[in-house]
């Protein structure tokens, strides 16, 4: 239980790191659009991974343990879902319910279509 | 708060989320084909709990001992113990499971109410603390 917990920690950091830097990258590239792509990425990014460990602890044989370790641990805390949610809700309460519609089904199309191409690549 | 104090915050934060999370996940596991109750509520539980949180601190600027609570509270424990790649993968289980009804519900019905909730818990905040938006 403390390794998955250390796995989350590590995952929760490399978020807070990643999203800063991809943030950072967006508002160079598109001042002014101030949507919250960071979050988008993470999330896609850590579903492919999780679809590709799960597939893999499907269809290989392999200790159990680092599945959870990794998926659970690491790619659970990597990965939130309250935050694209806060960020969604930031949209809509500055009156831009139309982009905040258009995040969360972004990431949602992106996040399940990149789990189901983890999963495929999981179990070759 | 140094970097490093800030960062040790967030691996702290997100050890006791996601230790919280595996430890719900592990205590009431997901019925295979069935609808995944407990990712779903720590989803809907921890957008709530991360709207509170950040509209409670933003009555002033995001620095010192808020820009901590808010790197060891929100981004650490609530992002830690909230879920996105197990909501894809549970989504995805459920629609190649055959239950595209399910799969399709839980995929829709998981953002729309941590969305819900999150503009719900902002907008309590705002109305019990109006101050906040003079000061931000």
């Amino acid at each position: 239980m403390i390794l998955i917990a250390l796995g989350g920690g590590l995952g929760a950091l490399l978020r807070f790191w990643l999203d800063g830097k991809i943030n950072a990258v967006a508002r160079k590239a598109a001042p002014g659009w101030g949507v919250p792509v960071g979050t988008v990425v993470i999330n896609v990014t850590g579903s492919l991974l999780l679809g590709v460990v799960t597939g893999w602890w499907l269809t290989h044989t392999g200790d159990e343990t680092w599945k959870t370790l990794l998926g659970a641990g690491f790619l659970g805390g990597f990965t939130t879902f309250s935050t694209a949610s806060v960020e969604a809700a930031r949209l809509i309460l500055s009156g831009r319910g139309a982009l905040a519609a258009v995040h969360a089904g972004v990431m949602l199309v992106l996040a399940v279509g990149a789990a189901w191409l983890g999963f495929w690549l999981g179990t070759l | 708060m140094s970097r490093a104090a800030n960062a040790a915050l967030i691996v702290i934060g997100g050890m006791v989320g996601t230790a919280v999370r595996a430890g719900l996940e592990a205590a009431a596991p997901a019925a295979p084909g069935g609808w995944p109750w407990t990712t779903f509520w720590i989803n809907i539980v921890g957008s709530a709990a991360l709207a509170a949180l950040v509209e409670w601190l933003a009555t002033e600027e995001d620095a010192g001992w808020r820009r901590s609570v808010r790197l060891g509270l929100g981004t650490g424990v609530l992002g830690g113990f909230t879920t996105y790649s197990t909501f894809s993968v549970e989504t995805l289980s459920l629609l190649s499971g055959g239950s595209w009804a399910l799969g399709l519900s839980y995929a829709l019905a998981s953002p729309l109410i941590g969305i819900a909730a999150a503009v719900a818990a902002m907008a309590v905040l705002r109305r019990v603390r109006p101050a906040h938006r003079e000061a931000t």
